[in-house]
């Protein structure tokens, strides 16, 4: 069993497993208890807009996928600011127009976009060594971020008009902690691809929250669980031969079931 | 001595083209008591607003200790009338009121938040509840976290709106008693749509309805019942501030 680990190609898919459970469990826990998991999904298909850019350009559609994420993480919290409609509004346009942009861009690059459907749906056996790189540097982004910010972000997620009294620019913090948002979806595209990525936000925090209460666990719990479940998905994608990002996602799926019913 | 806690001169704010306040002049001085009191829809709770510098008016000045509201958040402690908050939220009591012990950017609490906190959860008390989970507690109780949350800060200024809304019938009295403990330390505002029971406690009214009616001492009130009448008290009470009014 353990005879899967003698390729590199696995090595990498068990390390991304594994790096990408620490994003979704801290930014996944954010994303539950201020239920933003819409808007989050929003964020994760207007990225596939920069990977359409990457495909133009020629460059690495995850490098590309960064800045146009977090774009798009800004372009929610303006419109729902400065513009009088509501964020769920907001969500659906962003999220068809970054979609949209994105198949312009593959539209407008010349030949055929051969790994294209692997962003789509992730392809896990597929990453490489800078994509394990890139997903350490965002990982640790990631927890530097919350470590020096986890007083406002707690004031916003709990009670934002209060945070303001406090004297907290909720407006800033919001939008950094969409950016986190979208710096987790960067991570995790190689992995589930960007149709997929909200379930490995939501799905292990919804998992945790049912047995603690207490934020620090949650994040901690929730990032185990993620290693236990994407691992398991990933083992069982390789034994039946299936889609990895499938496989990953319905996995969680059943595990939330299972915790369900447990509890 | 008596130094201006709070200034508003000739404030306007529109909503929707609404105008929600017209014309507002109201000074409070340090260490006042006071009741702003009103119907509801009478832009109470957008004058608190106004005060704590979450909202901006349209025209006119506020000023607070002589400052700018945003510039003084530190000084002030507020009840909101109603917090909107998930109940599932992984939140304690203690870490609920130690939010209210906000420094800023990259500072951290310290031994002296910790010490406020669990002084605040007594006052309210509710220190025997300092590590529940903030669903397991009636509306009640939640109410008295926020008072703890409003008063952990040490403000110079307390701003409760309708703290009275859903606070237990059993807890009036010690609310009250808070209250005239802390009017030594620091200015208090009611906002309430409740006259007869504020009106026993409070040294100064305020009765608001999109403009400012009347503002000064509670006796004065009693004693130019004709300046009252121009404030819509029957809308309030349906006529019963009278007598409680007479008998202060």
């Amino acid at each position: 069993m353990m005879g899967i680990l003698q390729y590199e190609f696995m090595q990498r898919a068990f390390i991304a497993a594994l790096l990408v459970s620490v994003a979704c469990g801290i930014v996944g826990t954010y994303v539950v208890i201020k239920r933003i998991v819409s808007l989050s999904g929003a964020i994760s298909h207007a990225a596939f807009g920069g990977i359409g850019l990457g495909y133009f350009l020629g460059l690495n559609p995850i490098l590309t996928a960064i800045p146009f994420s977090i774009v798009s993480a800004f372009s929610i919290g303006a419109i729902h600011e400065k513009i009088n409609i509501s964020e769920d509004t907001a969500i659906g346009i962003i999220w068809s127009v970054g979609m949209a942009i994105g198949i312009l861009f593959i539209n407008l690059t010349p030949g055929y976009s051969p790994d294209l459907f692997s962003y789509l749906f992730g392809s896990i056996l597929t990453v490489s060594n800078s994509d394990i790189i890139i997903m350490v540097i965002l990982d640790i982004l990631i927890i530097g971020i919350v470590y020096l910010f986890q007083r406002e972000f707690l004031s916003i997620a709990f009670d934002e008009e209060y945070s303001k009294v406090l004297g907290i620019h909720s407006e800033l913090i919001y939008i950094l902690l969409l950016s986190l948002v979208a710096l987790s979806v960067v991570v995790l595209i190689k992995v589930v691809g960007v149709i997929l990525v909200i379930a490995l936000l939501a799905i292990p925090a919804a998992i945790t929250k049912q047995y603690t209460s207490d934020l620090k666990k949650l994040m901690f719990m929730s990032t185990i669980t993620g290693m236990f479940f994407t691992s398991l998905g990933l083992l069982l994608s390789y034994i039946f031969n299936l889609s990895s990002g499938a496989i990953i996602v319905l996995v969680l799926a059943a595990g939330f079931l299972i915790s369900y019913y447990i509890k | 001595m008596n130094s201006k806690a709070i200034e508003l001169k000739n404030v306007n704010i529109k909503y929707n083209e609404n105008p929600v306040l017209k014309d507002i002049n109201l000074t409070i001085e340090e260490n006042d008591f006071m009741a702003i009191i009103g119907p509801n829809g009478g832009g109470k709770s957008t004058l608190a607003k106004i005060i704590l510098g979450i909202l901006k008016p349209d025209s006119g000045k506020v000023l607070i200790f002589g400052r700018k509201p945003e510039d003084t958040r530190q000084l002030m402690g507020y009840l909101p009338q109603k917090v909107s908050f998930y109940h599932d939220f992984p939140i304690n009591v203690f870490q609920t009121v130690l939010s209210g012990r906000y420094h800023g950017l990259f500072k951290g609490h310290n031994k002296d938040d910790h010490i406020a906190v669990i002084k605040a959860l007594k006052d309210v008390d509710m220190l025997e509840f300092k590590d529940w989970q903030i669903n397991r507690l009636s509306g009640g109780q939640m109410q008295r976290v926020f008072i703890a949350r409003a008063i952990v800060r040490e403000p110079k200024i307390l701003l409760m709106d309708e703290p009275m809304a859903s606070i237990d019938p059993e807890m009036q009295n010690a609310f009250y008693s808070l209250l005239s403990k802390l009017k030594n330390e620091m200015t208090i505002i009611l906002v309430s749509h409740d006259v007869g029971t504020v009106l026993t406690q409070v040294d100064k009214i305020a009765c608001l309805n999109s403009t400012l009616y009347f503002h000064g001492p509670v006796e004065e009130a009693a004693d130019g019942l004709e300046e009252l009448y121009k404030c819509p008290l029957e809308l309030v009470t349906h006529g019963i501030p009278h007598r409680v009014l007479k008998k202060h």
